[in-house]
């Protein structure tokens, strides 16, 4: 299938992303919400289903909803459980409890780093189902020879969030969903794992022609399980739909599943004749109708949330957007702030967050520390090597950068030996000279490397290449 | 068929006097037990009240209960006392059937709150009594383990969907007895069978184990002989609930303590619409008698238009079937209670339920699928619960200038076996007196008010406010002396 024409045609992306809370017991029952477990061990009678069972709402998921609600600059309203009906062997009640005209966030929205506003529709609560297996057959339901149900899953509380058709590309839906995970675990309401299925996404694509005012017909995708995944689904999705327009046909409304395998969507189910789900109002529940002074005493301990993380680290650093992104999303920002406050020069700072510091304990860097190296580097006192080298060697094991440096016999170059290096290297190699004199840039990495193959990796890379430069005048 | 005998319980003595007497030493528990079982053997195979009987586990509990009063301990309020519960309730390590082929043999791994509740007041259960299937219908011939006989005439019905709690009390085998009333399943049999029965505001009885029929109408309640033992069941069995989120945060009403405050100066109405067309003309006279008495214990009687409980029984049997619809969608196979094999999931589902499931639980998961369904919403379930809110804001303009309302429990008096099977909707007319209460969340008494022109008994029904219970039980004491 052949990547489409974007000048034709535009893709239209809407994302549902359910997201487990992390709640220690489930949403309607004291029964644990761990995962895992062996199977049909996280259960009580209202897991089961049983007779005379009766749901009681966990507060706790109620404040992570809200939470996120408010994360998301949703609107926390009124809201009415309503059952969702429909017999399914995974589905205890044979009805799931959620929200229907009536959710707890409604009419929110998510900055994504690129500065891109996405709609978010509703971020509503429901219980989780419980998980299948089916034995024989190709592994669905239709042909197994049988099925094993753990309900360890069941009523686990779940966040339903409708985020607008507002995305229009792979990349952005991907971006979307990472901001997402990251709101999502910065309030605490989940641990954002999609590999452990604590973070689900539906994906909704349709293709219209540029300029058309309607949308096209839509198919939900699911069985993402990574953002690969949904990248990859999005982009098949909306060729074969782009295909099957120009071959004249048309785009059947449409629930289908993600084959991580063979990179296909195929059909699980027509939604043509909508399911009738017969949702109404759960009798067992009352209304849900938050104290408003509940609401602002939580949104007033919400964390700083990625979005203002990195407006506050772009105000002090002014680097690139994708810097900054990442940065904040490593959880460095604090370290570069703190840094940056006690003196270090901010582009270097931001360029070995963003280079040198991908391990996870860079986190705990000392910001002192980390600063002094910066100073150390910028006096000229280390080359960018070896500022890497114990930058490197801070994070693995802390200390005094000055101490590292010292038992390193790092210390920096004098200039006239480096120009003395350079010069002899200049005559040794005169093709190669030639050819960096005639603006070909990629013969300086071959003298850099030679110079520090001289030095022993002492030579400041930024220092060779300003040299390199002063001799072709 | 004659009448198997004359009401018995005054022989065996009242819930409260049997419970005084086991407290005080008097009488020992597993005596009480042993008099009641032999009743029970005596007479159940003729009334068939119980879908099972707990005989050994009561007598163990009647000995601990005589010995912790030998220990100087005191078992409560209810110390000794027999009771039947409906076989709706769930009862740990005891099957709970519903008298559904689909629950045969299911025992459930708790108590319901109001069975742990008498536990806790020393009452000893003594069995499991029958129902229409699933506490849908008014007759207790809808159950899978066959029909209970009215105690009054072993040829005519006990009423229902209680009927056997009800029958249980008419007949002896236990002094008291609970039920649960979604249209009028505890008022109605109660009626039918000459005993008292109560049912409380909704939300102040935890439905916590109660296997629902229709939640948002579904009320636990007493059955006894006297006005007085139901008011002790009440307090013991009511108040909050916190595994129920349908539950009140406060108590039962005293009602014990006001029994005796009679009805001087209360504001009594007499329901226009459901003392007219389609009421026999023995409980029309019977219900006036009712206010005559009352009148002369010192209370004002006046006859009061509630319009609209005349569309209740159109918005019941709407809402109940609704909530039924899906409150019966956990019976599948898949987990608990019968199933019948079949080559795929769905296909064992659908076999399972046209197996366990009887004609009457069959016609209202249609009736209720059908109101909830997509471009029928509207019409039916949405149109269903503004006739409700109807329905209470004419009851609140009502209450505005009385205490309490009375009308007939049932249309009629005990009626044969067979006599509306045929036709559902006769069998659902009998309801209509019922119906509006549980539409408006309100309480509501059936006490036995004199015998109709076939000798068999008929109920007066006394209606109050939300959170009436205590005018209600007042009203309720005087009419008991009154009788």
């Amino acid at each position: 299938m052949s990547s489409i024409d974007l000048d034709r045609w535009e893709v239209v992306i809407g994302l549902e992303v359910h997201a487990e809370l992390a709640t220690r017991t489930k949403l309607f029952s004291a029964a644990t919400a761990e995962f895992g477990g062996e199977p049909n061990t996280h259960i009580d009678p209202l897991t089961l289903g049983l007779p005379g069972s009766l749901p009681v709402l966990n507060s706790h998921a109620v404040e992570l909803a809200i939470r996120v609600g408010l994360a998301l600059n949703c609107t926390v309203q009124r809201s009415v459980f309503a059952r969702k009906n429909y017999f399914y062997p995974d589905q205890p009640k044979n009805y799931q409890i959620s929200q229907y005209d009536l959710p707890i966030n409604a009419d929110g929205f998510l900055e994504l780093p690129s500065g891109k506003i996405v709609g978010v529709e509703r971020a509503h609560l429901e219980e989780d189902t419980g998980k299948s297996t089916h034995i024989g057959g190709g592994g669905r339901i239709h042909d197994a020879q049988y099925s094993l149900v753990d309900l360890n899953r069941a009523g686990v509380p779940l966040l339903e969030i409708v985020g607008r058709p507002d995305l229009r590309n792979a990349e952005d839906a991907r971006a979307y969903v990472s901001e997402l995970r990251a709101v999502l675990v910065a309030v605490g309401a989940s641990d954002g794992k999609m590999e452990e299925g604590s973070l689900r996404v539906d994906c909704n694509v349709s293709v219209r022609e540029r300029g058309a005012a309607e949308f096209g017909t839509r198919c939900e995708i699911k069985n993402i399980n990574s953002l690969r995944s949904l990248g990859r689904a999005i982009d098949y999705e909306a060729a074969r739909q782009v295909d099957l327009i120009d071959s004249g046909e048309r785009v059947v409304q449409q629930t289908r599943h993600w084959n991580e395998d063979d990179g296909r969507t195929h059909t699980l189910r027509s939604k043509e004749g909508a399911d009738d789900y017969r949702y109404f109002p759960d009798p067992d529940l009352i209304e849900l109708d938050p104290d408003p002074e509940w609401v602002e005493r939580i949104r007033a301990e919400l964390p700083l949330l990625p979005a203002e993380r990195r407006h506050r680290l772009a105000e002090r650093v002014g680097g690139s957007t994708e810097a900054v992104a990442l940065i904040v999303d490593r959880g460095l920002d604090v370290l570069c702030l703190a840094a940056i406050d006690a003196g270090a020069d901010a582009g270097r700072v931001v360029t070995h967050a963003e280079h040198n510091l991908s391990d996870e304990r860079a986190r705990d860097l000392d910001p002192a520390a980390f600063a002094s190296l910066v100073r150390m580097e910028t006096d000229g006192a280390l080359t960018a090597t070896q500022a890497k080298t114990v930058l490197a060697e801070l994070v693995e094991r802390g200390g005094d950068p000055a101490s590292i440096a010292a038992a390193k016999g790092f210390e920096a170059m004098d200039t006239s030996e480096l120009e003395g290096i350079v010069d002899g290297l200049i005559s040794a190699h005169p093709d190669e000279w030639q050819r960096f004199c005639d603006g070909d840039v990629k013969v300086t990495g071959f003298f850099v490397g030679q110079v520090m193959k001289a030095t022993g990796g002492k030579a400041d890379g930024k220092a060779v290449t300003a040299l390199l430069n002063s001799r072709t005048a | 068929m004659s009448p198997a005998r004359a009401l018995p319980e005054a022989s065996l003595g009242t819930a409260i006097d049997t419970a005084a007497a086991v407290r005080s030493g008097d009488r020992s528990a597993i005596d009480v037990i042993e008099e009641r079982l032999a009743r029970i053997a005596a007479d159940e195979e003729q009334v068939h009240a119980f879908n099972l009987l707990s005989a050994d586990a009561a007598r163990d509990r009647a000995r601990a209960i005589d010995e912790a009063v030998a220990a100087g301990d005191d078992p409560g309020p209810l110390a000794g006392v027999p009771v039947a519960i409906k076989d709706n309730l769930c009862t740990r390590g005891v099957a709970t059937t519903c008298s559904s082929r689909i629950l045969a043999g299911w025992e459930p791994p708790y108590d319901a709150t109001v069975v742990t509740r008498l536990r806790q007041a020393g009452a000893v259960m003594i069995g499991k009594t029958n129902l229409d299937e699933f506490a849908m219908g008014s007759s207790t011939e809808h159950s899978a383990t066959g029909p209970t006989r009215n105690p009054h005439d072993l040829a005519r019905v006990p009423g229902g969907s209680s009927g056997g709690s009800a029958a249980a009390v008419a007949a002896g085998f236990a002094p008291i007895a609970l039920g649960s009333d979604t249209g009028g399943s505890i008022r109605q049999p109660a009626a039918l069978c000459g005993v008292v029965g109560v049912k409380p505001t909704y939300g102040l009885v935890s439905r916590l184990g109660l296997v629902a029929f229709g939640s948002s109408l579904d009320q636990v309640g007493p059955f006894a002989t006297t006005v007085a033992d139901a008011a002790v069941v009440c307090e013991v069995i009511g108040g909050h609930d916190p595994g129920d989120s349908t539950s009140l945060p406060q108590p039962f009403p005293s009602v014990v303590e006001h029994l005796d405050d009679g009805v001087d100066g209360l504001r009594v109405g007499l329901v226009t619409e459901m003392l007219g067309e389609g009421i026999a003309d023995d409980v029309g006279a019977r219900v006036r008698a009712a206010a005559e008495a009352l009148a002369a214990a010192g209370a004002t009687v006046e006859e009061v238009s509630v319009p609209a409980v005349t569309y209740g029984l159109s918005a019941y049997y709407l809402v109940a079937p609704a909530e039924a619809s899906s409150n019966l969608a956990r019976y599948d196979g898949v987990r608990y209670g019968v199933r019948v094999d079949a080559p795929t999931a769905g296909e064992m589902m659908e076999a399972t339920r046209t197996a366990g499931f009887g004609d009457e639980v069959k016609r209202r998961i249609m009736l209720g699928t059908y109101a909830l369904s997509a471009g029928y919403y509207d019409a039916f379930y949405g149109q269903a619960l503004k006739v409700r809110t109807l329905i209470r804001a004419d009851f609140d303009a009502a209450y505005e200038r009385f205490d309490v309302l009375l009308s007939p429990t049932s249309p009629t008096t005990a009626f044969a076996f067979g006599d509306k099977t045929a036709d559902p909707l006769q069998m659902y007319l009998n309801d209509v007196c019922t119906i509006p209460t549980n539409l408006a969340g309100h309480p509501a008494a059936s006490v036995p008010f004199g015998i109709g022109e076939d000798g068999l008994p008929i109920g007066v029904q006394v209606m109050a406010p939300a959170l009436g219970e205590i005018v209600m039980f007042r009203v309720a004491a005087v009419l008991e002396g009154a009788a």
